[in-house]
């Protein structure tokens, strides 16, 4: 996920605010976690239930680090960083520790493999299995979680036999978008997420943002559009641009393989959107490669009246005929250019420069008045 | 926006007014409801109780096309109250002492009579934004699609002027803009009053700078609005060029829109897809799409971002300044021989005063809020920080106006109209994404359960919407949502064209529709033949 790596200053006061980690002197700022001042240092420590733009949450303890003086190894994306702490982030029974805790979590999901186009976060648990070896099935036997297969939305799968609880989704709908759509039902081994009288999500406050999905660390929660494209041959190529619908101008990677775009992810790094979207720039994507786009220039046939292909050349020519009729029989006054807000700034130049540049005049405008 | 998009989260009192902003700038949003988390207060102004309303502190359920009556009676409490910032007037505004006298009599009972809102709750709405260290306004086209657009936007202007609330973190009047590059599209000098960069064309400097870069001199006189053309087609207008707009739908009263394009000797269209308007053009030009093309666009909050093709187009499609350079290239102008979108960005920023300081490759990594006067100056995310533009921020003294058109015997109804999350505009895009039907299907017109009643209407029967512009058939839902007497449509459904209906006025300034405010009447009629109903033929867009 998204990093944070604001590099420390002083407190105010003019004094360093400093710590021990893995036996090096490190500063930090005022406020930050362990986690935090660790990630900077780049020690990577394994988490499952963490997402930067989410409040500490310490459910999954994967993030356990030796504190001296602590009784217990703390959860470092909890515990916030204290002057003259020491602290260790990976010692051998820290890792023995998280490495049974994968074991354990892994014990209770149907797959531990899915498929990337689940989402933007799918394979950490994945990452982290094949990080500790910790496919060894030695947990085995009853799995957590119910399915919701009767939910026909064709967004959001729902998958929560490949659920962990660790609240990600849960928390973003509620922390990141405000909307608390989804909630927790029951508790330990029966815990399972579901909207307010058990629904369908349509039934539910749920916007169809997509952020649930991709911030899902095992892929229960998966990105359909996406994944009826998983099959399409070819690499994922990822496109940075702006989202098409409205002024936000929310960041996102466009996915491609060979000459298809396969779904869309949000840019974590986003200015404007900081990894959020909505349903339309999530899921409203495939306008573009949709049958109906005009492919060809059309003209209209002098004989029939009707709308017909045409050649460029065929075309522009026409075009310009038409418009040199006009403008010689009505003066270069008698033509209008109307802009658009939805074109980038090169179509909107370039109409205002052929108005002004070529007619002299200042008729044009953009659809921003109605 | 005065200020960047990262300043939502920061306000103590957010005062929103005219903007449905959870579902038509919906990531803005979550910003607005990450700060109510943190203990701000929200006022939200909207005759319909939209989803900001649902967590507000304050709604306002004013009547459509009064808000210069709310936002007076709003000054007037801050005044009487103590609560302006006299610091900020004194060394800031121009015009206060006047402003001040001048909402002497614009009380809160007084509005309640034209805005038709509680006058306590207008007073509690001015008390929370005039107390407010960081008072944020927030406002969309319900705002500034009306006949006092203009004076709307002015209004909220005096009430940031009255408190101090510009040019700092968490303040600003903020307004969202709608569509992708609309920002871009007037920045880029698609204006018939500005160059790009907002210089304006009747100074001679601008004339002279243009005349050297185009090789040809450009009027001095300001251009016609597009609503001034349209009027005017076939009469002084006789070819238009239209790129990426759908007129015939969006636009208001589409009768007259429809004749006026018609009446052209040539129209040019320049879309993605066969739209309503594009089956009436003399030349169509398929342009290339979104993740087709290499451009740049610019958000609400001024940021100027890049945007990148992924995919390639269909067939021959083409990027619109291509096919507008060549165009021009057929006419037999010079200077259009343009090769890449680069070439065109990095001309624009050499022309515009705001984008003096950009280029193509400075603007890789979207961090830039324009103006971005020189090369390595940092953007401007917050503006009006230590001064105005044009020295002091004038007050000005409003007054109340009724909309062209008014409720009457036989118009009863007000007509509002707006869109709804899952679809974008006339459903060119959302319409042709799979799945976006599941979670909207249909238009439905909104009506308080009462008026379906006094109406004689029916939940999820039909009704027959009408006006002396046109006439339409429109499912009806029942919900509390609209308020009495106000229903709602959005114009997303090319079978529910509410644009028959919309054109009483324009703004005398701006020439912006009144889109939001429009007397209707509403009858019960049967359901549609192909639903069952009886043969006959459906109003449609014919007129009555």
């Amino acid at each position: 996920m998204m990093k944070r790596n604001g590099s420390p200053s002083a407190n105010g006061k003019g004094v360093r605010l400093t710590m021990t980690l893995d036996g090096e002197k490190v500063a930090f700022n005022r406020g930050e976690t362990i986690y935090e001042v660790a990630e900077r240092h780049r020690k990577d420590i394994p988490t499952l239930c963490y997402d930067p733009r989410l409040e500490p949450f310490g459910g999954c303890r994967l993030c356990v680090v030796e504190l001296e003086g602590a009784r217990n190894p703390v959860a470092s994306c909890t515990m916030e960083a204290q002057p003259g702490m020491r602290v260790r982030t990976r010692t051998a029974a820290l890792e023995t520790q998280r490495r049974i805790l994968m074991e354990m979590v892994a014990s209770e999901n149907r797959d531990t493999d899915v498929d990337p186009m689940h989402g933007y976060a799918s394979q950490e648990m994945a990452e982290l299995l094949d990080r500790y070896d910790a496919r060894t099935g030695r947990f085995e036997g009853a799995q957590s979680g119910a399915s919701r297969d009767d939910d026909d939305n064709p967004f959001i799968k729902r998958d929560y036999d490949n659920c962990i609880s660790c609240y990600r989704c849960v928390r973003v709908c509620a922390e990141q978008e405000g909307d608390y759509a989804i909630s927790i039902m029951n508790r330990g081994f029966h815990t399972q997420i579901t909207t307010e009288f058990g629904g369908l999500l349509k039934d539910s406050a749920c916007t169809f943002c997509g952020q649930c999905i991709q911030t899902c660390p095992t892929g229960a929660l998966g990105d359909l559009k996406a994944l009826a494209n998983k099959d399409v041959p070819g690499e994922t190529k990822k496109t940075r641009t702006i989202c098409p619908y409205c002024g936000v101008g929310c960041a996102v990677d466009v996915m491609t393989r060979e000459e298809k775009i396969v779904g869309v992810l949000p840019a974590m790094d986003g200015p404007a959107n900081e990894g959020s979207l909505c349903v339309k720039g999530q899921f409203a994507f495939d306008f573009v490669g949709h049958p109906e786009r005009l492919s060809t220039p059309f003209i209209r046939d002098e004989k029939s009246g009707q709308l017909r292909p045409a050649s460029w050349d065929e075309a522009l020519d026409f075009a310009a005929g038409k418009l040199k009729k006009v403008v010689k029989d009505h003066g270069r006054r008698a033509v209008y250019g109307i802009a658009s807000g939805r074109a980038p700034h090169e179509a909107a130049y370039m109409m205002q420069r052929f108005i002004r540049g070529g007619l002299g005049t200042n008729h044009i405008d953009n659809c921003s008045r109605a | 926006m005065s200020n960047p998009l990262a300043d939502m989260d920061k306000p103590d009192v957010i005062f929103c007014i005219g903007t449905n902003m959870t579902e038509c700038h919906p990531v803005a949003a979550t910003r607005l409801k990450r700060a109510l988390a943190r203990g701000a207060k929200m006022i939200v102004a909207d005759p319909r109780r939209i989803g900001l309303a649902e967590i507000a502190d304050v709604h306002l359920p004013l009547r459509v096309g009064s808000d210069v009556s709310l936002l007076l009676a709003m000054a007037h409490v801050i005044a009487r109250e103590g609560l302006v910032d006299e610091g900020f007037m004194a060394q800031r505004t121009a015009h206060g002492e006047d402003f001040l006298k001048h909402v002497e009599r614009y009380t809160p009972e007084w509005a309640a009579e034209i805005c038709e809102c509680d006058a306590q709750d207008i007073e509690k709405a001015a008390l929370l934004y005039g107390g407010a260290d960081r008072g944020a306004i927030y406002y969309t086209v319900g705002i500034t699609e009306h006949i006092c657009g203009v004076d709307n936007v002015q209004s909220l202007c005096n009430l940031a002027l009255l408190t101090g609330n510009l040019g700092r973190e968490g303040t600003g009047v903020n307004p969202m803009r709608g569509q992708n590059n609309i920002q871009g599209a007037g920045d880029a000098g698609a204006l018939p009053n500005n160059y790009p960069g907002f210089q304006t064309v009747t100074d001679l400097a601008h004339q002279e700078k243009f005349h050297k870069a185009y090789g040809r001199k450009v009027d001095l006189e300001v251009g016609m609005t597009k609503v001034t053309a349209l009027d005017l087609c076939g009469d002084g207008i006789h070819a238009m060029m239209i790129n990426g707009e759908n007129t015939l739908v969006t636009d208001p009263d589409r009768h007259h829109c429809e004749h006026a394009l018609k009446s052209l000797d040539c129209l040019i269209v320049i879309d993605i897809f066969m739209t309503e308007t594009a089956r009436v053009a003399d030349v169509v030009f398929p342009a290339t799409a979104w993740a087709e093309t290499d451009g740049v666009c610019t958000n609400t909050e001024r940021r100027v971002q890049r945007l990148r093709a992924a995919v390639p187009p269909p067939g021959e499609a083409k990027p619109d300044w291509w096919i507008v350079s060549r165009l021009a290239q057929r006419m037999g102008w010079k200077g259009f021989e343009f090769e890449s979108a680069k070439e065109v960005f990095n001309e624009l920023c050499s022309l515009s005063s705001t984008y003096a300081g950009l280029d193509w490759d400075r603007i890789d990594r979207g961090e830039y809020q324009w103006p971005v006067p020189e090369e390595g100056h940092p953007g401007t995310p917050r503006l009006h920080e230590e001064r105005f533009e044009n020295g002091r921020g004038i007050f000005k003294m409003l007054e109340y106006r009724d909309p062209e058109e008014t409720l009457s015997e036989d118009y009863p109804i007000w007509l509002t109209t707006g869109r709804r999350l899952p679809q974008y505009h006339t459903r060119t895009q959302t319409g042709r994404a799979a799945g976006i039907d599941y979670l909207l299907s249909e238009e439905t017109l909104e009506v308080h359960p009462d008026d379906i009643a006094r109406l004689g209407l029916e939940d999820g029967g039909w009704a027959e919407m009408s006006n002396p512009r046109g006439c339409l058939h429109v499912k009806v839902r029942a919900t509390t949502k609209s308020p009495k007497g106000t229903v709602f449509a959005s114009f997303a459904f090319e079978d529910v064209p509410v644009n028959v209906l919309t054109g009483g006025g324009y703004d005398p300034v701006t020439q912006t529709a009144a889109l939001k405010a429009c007397p209707v009447a509403l009858k019960p009629v049967g359901p549609p033949p192909a639903l069952g109903g009886a043969p006959g033929p459906q109003p449609g867009l014919g007129r009555l």
